[in-house]
């Protein structure tokens, strides 16, 4: 049960968010700022070299706030960096950083995927429940289902032009229908068999290290791969920076629309999947709120929320800062939980103030007359 | 009148003819641009210059007459499958994506791939810088296309279009937010193509930029095409003439507006003083005075300032230079709330967009600027509201059912009269009208004249924008003319005659006569002085 009830553990960090408001992005402003002023006109060095660092903020500013608060509360905590708690922090990572993965590529595109909390936990319960007839079909019947209710989102967004969030809301709504139905209301749970092929999915070790981490690596490495250098990931760019415009260039903005709400609801699936193997139970109350939590992640990682920009690598740093400040919390003990929201929307507005600030900077700068 | 200049068309229509409800946009136009050759398409707002560059782009489909591409018929049903053809466009603002990287930009979609099928950067980039140096534009490729200047961005949309195999390249006023330099660096990048064979068609409003860099033009007027032929030779005032469909010397003894005669004006202290006004890249120093009780004429070319001129004054448009005083009293910039309670209102050009709100009443239209006024301690006393409406409904004789009918439900004419009632219940010293009378019918369009007649006699200061040169004739006591953003003439009493308007419009003054060639002439080219001559002789190479 630990991954369901870790989201909702702990309490709040002031180190952890100070020292992210001192050093990270918006640290850097200061000197952005002073660049900006030595260069207006147009392309003198001083503004590529402002360019630059507002790009390494925006791309790096959720790793750099991770090694900060990781070294802070291995330094503040014994417990925090032994190797059961960092093993803990990645497994429970994993289920949402698959999850943020698929987001991301639906983030930049300019659409936004409200479904994959209920897609998840859809996932898990059929999963478990397929899992009687072995891993194959464990995992080849979550995949289909999700696979199809992100076509569904899809081809309704794309196709019928349907706001991204009405679609994926009722799909939210619609999926979490589905899994209650399965269920008989949430009375009856599907167990993995005791030492089922399926359950060692999610709880085997390969080098000391669970499964499900190896998996996301692979699935973000992956990731990284199909958004930055393939035609698809291009195209995913151009189609959240400039629909018309993608369309003109010869990008089949309908293609790649649809392909990426099938890829959020695959890997949703896939995580919900891997989650159910590593709780050898497919578990009803999971993923309420978990999109919202994917959201975040995506955004503090430094993908534009308009999309047109982003990056897998910044989701992942920032699904494992928002792990690492619940863990630190839970470190402290005696701070109620609700801390530790509070923690991650104070975190999440940071970043926000921060992107936006460095988008102002930008277009005032392309603006002024040279 | 068939082109002069032998060969075959790369892109051409055969009586096109394309209507939208109540409106026919083009009646029967023969259009036709051949290889090497930069083929201005010019015309007044809506002459049919956009429907027919949408009609070959793609956009959309003729109702009558065909399309021919190389000779033969062909239909697009999308603005890419014309880009397959080998059209491509520029738009006015730049289609591309600003937050990938330009060399990202110029390859999309078309990316070099080595192994497993993944993007091969390194070419990438090496292509890309290869490709724009061709066209004398140096930039960092793998920089944001959106850090680049506009002229930049445009360049690498040519760049991107050309290196696609563009036959025929469509620039819709391409210099609209150009630095000079940056203007000429295109020029330099048009007459390349041209040298390699590309056809262009290139729309503009500056008549100094078609002499430049066209070869032959086409103007539209009315959804017909009324000229073709070459550009050598023919007068700037005829091009002007052509366009606005008066004839030099022709004039009226009698108008058929309803504008009465001239206003005692002259002896009043100005109500409104517009002192040096700037906008970058728009206007360069516009002033002038309106009086109370007087109509002055805002005239000039579409393009030429008159828009940005009165949102400047309205504090729409922010000002990055210049004073503009109500009654002695300085109104700050950027602030149409300011202005508003400065006593300056402003009638837009674009009442759909700018103005009407479709789905609120009659009386929430009208109600909506004055909120404020009539408030008390944020409560709106709807009595007043209802005898406010009741009295501009009878005054300005709207016709609607009631008050509560929808705006979206009234006749053009209707709409605009709602809008006026809007900004006369704001009670302004000073009505600035753009376009007033544009897409009303007859018997509106006589009453809103009317109207603006009564308004003046009343002791409100009006600045009237107007394409219809007689309508400003007639309606304004004086005429301030603009060209390219700068106040080139202001006609005064006897002077305010269409002749002298037209020939203040097309520069005549200045002009030298075109005899020699004028793409050649360096009186021809815009603004700039020394930097032009450098340029188009690096032109005519490859």
């Amino acid at each position: 049960m630990s991954a369901a009830n870790t989201r909702h553990r702990g309490a709040g960090s002031q180190e952890a968010a100070g020292s992210q408001e001192g050093a990270g992005p918006a640290g850097r402003a200061p000197r952005n700022r002073t660049a900006d002023r030595a260069g207006p006109a147009g392309p003198g060095s001083g503004g590529i070299r402002a360019e630059r660092l507002s790009a390494l903020a925006q791309q790096h500013g959720a790793l750099v706030a991770l090694l900060l608060t990781v070294l802070i509360a291995s330094l503040s905590f014994d417990s925090f960096a032994g190797a059961g708690n960092l093993e803990n922090i990645a497994v429970s990572s994993a289920f949402l950083a698959i999850v943020a993965l698929g987001m991301t590529f639906v983030i930049v595109s300019g659409g936004i995927d409200l479904s994959v909390g209920s897609v998840f936990a859809l996932g898990g319960v059929l999963a478990a429940w397929g899992s009687r007839y072995g891993p194959v079909v464990a995992l080849l019947l979550a995949l289909s289902v999700c696979g199809t209710i992100g076509l569904i989102n899809g081809l309704l967004i794309a196709r019928a032009r349907l706001a991204p969030f009405i679609v994926t809301l009722a799909a939210m709504l619609g999926a979490r229908g589905l899994m209650l139905n399965i269920t008989e209301e949430g009375t009856s749970t599907f167990l993995l068999a005791k030492d089922s092929v399926f359950a060692e999915l999610g709880r085997g070790k390969l080098l000391g290290v669970g499964i499900p981490v190896w998996i996301t690596l692979v699935l973000f490495v992956l990731g990284g791969l199909l958004l930055r250098r393939t035609r698809f990931g291009q195209h995913v760019y151009a189609v959240g920076g400039n629909e018309d415009a993608a369309s003109l260039m010869g990008a089949s903005v309908t293609r790649t629309k649809v392909s990426v709400y099938v890829l959020s609801g695959l890997l949703a699936g896939l995580a919900g999947a891997l989650n159910a193997a590593w709780l050898a139970s497919g578990v009803t109350i999971l993923g309420q709120g978990m999109e919202l939590e994917a959201i975040s992640a995506v955004v503090i990682g430094g993908t534009l929320l308009s999309g047109g920009m982003g990056y897998v690598s910044g989701s992942l740093a920032g699904v494992l800062l928002l792990k690492v400040i619940q863990n630190v919390i839970n470190q402290i003990g005696s701070l109620d939980s609700a801390y530790q929201q509070v923690v991650s929307g104070a975190f999440l507005i940071v970043v926000v103030v921060v992107q936006t600030w460095l988008g102002r900077r930008r277009k005032a700068r392309l603006t002024s007359p040279g | 009148m068939p082109p002069t200049r032998p060969g075959a068309y790369a892109l051409s229509t055969r009586g096109l003819t394309k209507r939208f409800p109540g409106v026919l946009a083009l009646d029967r136009v023969d259009f036709g641009v051949r290889p090497g050759e930069v083929h201005a398409l010019i015309g007044e707002n809506g002459a049919g210059k956009s429907t027919l560059i949408k009609v070959l782009t793609g956009v959309y489909a003729p109702d009558e007459g065909e399309v021919l591409r190389g000779g033969g018929p062909v239909s697009f049903g999308t603005p890419l499958a014309a880009q397959r053809a080998g059209i491509s466009t520029i738009y006015q603002e730049v289609n591309l994506v600003p937050l990938m990287s330009v060399a990202r930009n110029l390859f999309l979609g078309r990316e070099p791939r080595g192994r497993l099928g993944l993007i091969d950067f390194g070419r990438m980039h090496r292509d890309g810088e290869r490709l724009l140096s061709d066209y004398g534009v140096r930039a960092d490729v793998r920089r944001r296309l959106g850090e680049l200047g506009v002229g930049a961005q445009q360049m690498v949309a040519l760049a991107r279009a050309v290196s696609v195999d563009a036959r025929v390249v469509v620039m819709d006023e391409p210099t609209s937010s150009l630095e000079p330099r940056e203007v000429e660096t295109l020029f330099g990048v048009i007459r390349r193509l041209r040298d390699r064979g590309v056809a262009v068609v290139y729309v503009s409003h500056r008549l100094d930029e078609l002499y430049a860099v066209c070869d032959t033009v086409t103007v539209l007027r009315d959804g017909r095409t009324v000229h073709t032929g070459p550009l050598e030779g023919l007068e700037r005032l005829r091009l002007v003439s052509l366009m606005l469909g008066r004839e030099i010397g022709e004039v009226r003894a009698e108008g058929t507006t309803k504008f009465g005669g001239d206003h005692e004006a002259a002896s009043a202290e100005p109500v409104l003083h517009a002192e040096g006004l700037s906008v970058p890249h728009q206007l360069h120093g516009v002033s002038f005075t309106v009086r109370p009780g007087e109509v002055v004429g805002l005239g000039g070319l579409l393009g030429s300032g008159r828009t940005e001129t009165v949102k400047a004054v309205a504090g729409a448009v922010p000002r990055s230079a210049g004073r503009v005083t109500v009654a002695g009293a300085p109104v700050r910039t950027g602030s149409p709330g300011a202005a508003i309670r400065a006593g300056v209102s402003l009638l837009p050009e674009d009442r759909k967009s700018e103005g009407i709100v479709p789905g609120l009443s009659v009386r929430e239209n009208i109600a909506l600027a004055v909120l404020p006024r009539l408030s008390r301690a944020g409560l709106v006393s709807e009595a007043r509201i209802d005898s406010l409406v009741r009295t501009f409904m009878e005054r300005l004789r709207i016709k609607a059912s009631s008050p509560h009918q929808k705006a979206g439900e009234l006749s053009g004419g209707n709409q605009q009269k709602v809008l006026l009632a809007r900004w006369l219940a704001a009670e302004p010293r000073v009505l600035l009208l753009d376009e007033p009378t544009r897409g009303i019918d007859v018997g509106a369009k006589a009453e809103v004249q009317k109207l603006v007649d009564e308004l003046a006699a009343e002791g409100l200061g009006v600045l009237l924008i107007s394409s219809d040169l007689e309508e400003l004739i007639e309606g304004s006591d004086r005429v301030v003319v603009l060209r390219d953003g700068a106040v080139v003439d202001e006609l005064t009493g006897d002077d305010v005659t269409e002749d002298r308007l037209m020939e203040a419009i097309a520069g005549a003054a200045e002009e030298e006569p075109h005899s020699e060639a004028p793409a050649e002439t360096p009186a021809a080219v815009p603004m700039g002085d020394s930097a032009p001559g450098s340029a188009r002789e690096g032109a005519p190479h490859g």
